[in-house]
């Protein structure tokens, strides 16, 4: 078991792993656009702009929990100096970042035909807002920050500090009044999507964690070539 | 069991996450009619003075209460307690309707009267098709 974990045995299924996992990605995610577009009913209130939510709702979850999961490997990489956390936590961040952006412009497109307006200064949008911005910041101190060790510390930092946010999307729209909806997913009462709704939204959740994946698995594979050509044989 | 380097870290980012959360209760707090999107009706009775300032006011808008003369629409704001009349010109969003979300942004020209000047459709956290919906109206 503790074998696996060196960066050969990894590398050994990080190069071979995105293969299997693409073409599930395209299965998966035919059988979540066929539902989503064609065979999911339209709205009552919002006909077929209610296909926007296929996108938009599974982009913002994964944004939210790749960001969480960031923070406890961050926790991992600042507490402990867990080298190989950063490398995951590094390769992580892409996805959750064009998850972020999907949401915001999905929404965006979503919000001019039903609300009336491109963009609102509601609590919960402007905080994915400031997401976004801690998403970027992480991206970019990893290429500002050369100097070994420090671009580690300021990054895991970075994802640390922005977890706060988190909670925040998360309440935001119970705790004020917002333009943005409250979660129709709840988890103590009544789920407010209809069944044949929440089937496609199901799957394209799973398409979208899928891609996270796969992403994850060419950016940390990636990685590990820039430490084997470093020509050091452990992390 | 950890070493002493570990326990500092463990240490800072406890303080670093109370200040920041400590920070942001006081900064939220302080801030909370900036935070909020819109005022309820009620809300808009108790407030100590009409200001002059662009203000949002949202509720249901009230049944049978749209009124549209020409090019102006007149409704009704409602939080099922007290109401607030609005009007507006130019186009509403297509989700805008009777007994449905609506936020009116505009001027107060007293606690019962508003000159919107935008007006947003607020959709509520229901989703099911039309047939579902008709179903569960004959019930």
């Amino acid at each position: 078991m503790l074998n696996f974990f060196k960066p050969n045995k990894i590398f050994l299924f990080t190069s071979k792993a995105p293969k299997y996992v693409s073409i599930l990605l395209i299965i998966v995610l035919s059988i979540g656009l066929t539902e989503a577009l064609f065979l999911s009913p339209e709205d009552y209130k919002q006909s077929h702009s209610v296909r926007i939510m296929y996108v938009h709702v599974p982009a913002a979850w994964l944004a939210l929990s790749i960001f969480s999961l960031m923070t406890i490997l961050s926790l991992g990489i600042f507490i402990f100096k867990n080298k190989n956390f950063s490398l995951i936590c590094k390769s992580l961040a892409p996805s959750g970042f064009i998850f972020n952006l999907i949401a915001l412009v999905t929404g965006a497109l979503w919000g001019k035909p039903t609300w009336g307006t491109w963009w609102a200064w509601d609590s919960r949008i402007t905080l994915m807002l400031i997401l976004f911005i801690f998403y970027s910041m992480y991206l970019l101190s990893w290429k500002i920050f050369k100097k070994k060790g420090l671009d580690v510390k300021i990054t895991s930092l970075i994802a640390i500090i922005g977890f706060i946010n988190i909670p925040l999307i998360k309440f935001s729209v119970d705790w004020w009044p917002t333009l943005h909806q409250s979660s129709s997913i709840k988890i103590l009462s009544k789920t407010t999507i209809h069944p044949s709704m929440l089937v496609p939204l199901a799957i394209m959740t799973a398409a979208f964690a899928l891609f996270s994946i796969l992403i994850f698995l060419m950016k940390y594979n990636t990685e590990l070539i820039k430490i084997k050509n470093k020509g050091l044989d452990r992390l | 069991m950890y070493g002493k380097k570990v326990k500092l870290r463990i240490l800072f980012i406890t303080l670093l996450f109370s200040s920041i959360i400590l920070f942001l209760y006081f900064f939220l707090k302080s801030f909370e009619e900036n935070v909020v999107y819109f005022l309820s009706p009620s809300e808009i009775k108790v407030l100590p003075e009409v200001s002059t300032k662009k203000i949002r006011v949202g509720g249901m808008v009230k049944d049978q209460s749209i009124n549209i003369n020409s090019e102006i629409i007149n409704f009704i704001i409602t939080d099922f307690k007290n109401e607030i009349n609005v009007t507006f010109s130019g186009s509403v969003p297509n989700l805008f309707s009777e007994g449905k979300g609506v936020v009116a942004e505009g001027y107060l020209k007293d606690r019962n009267y508003l000159r919107a000047t935008k007006i947003l459709a607020k959709h509520d956290e229901n989703y099911m098709p039309p047939e579902v919906k008709e179903a569960l109206g004959e019930k």
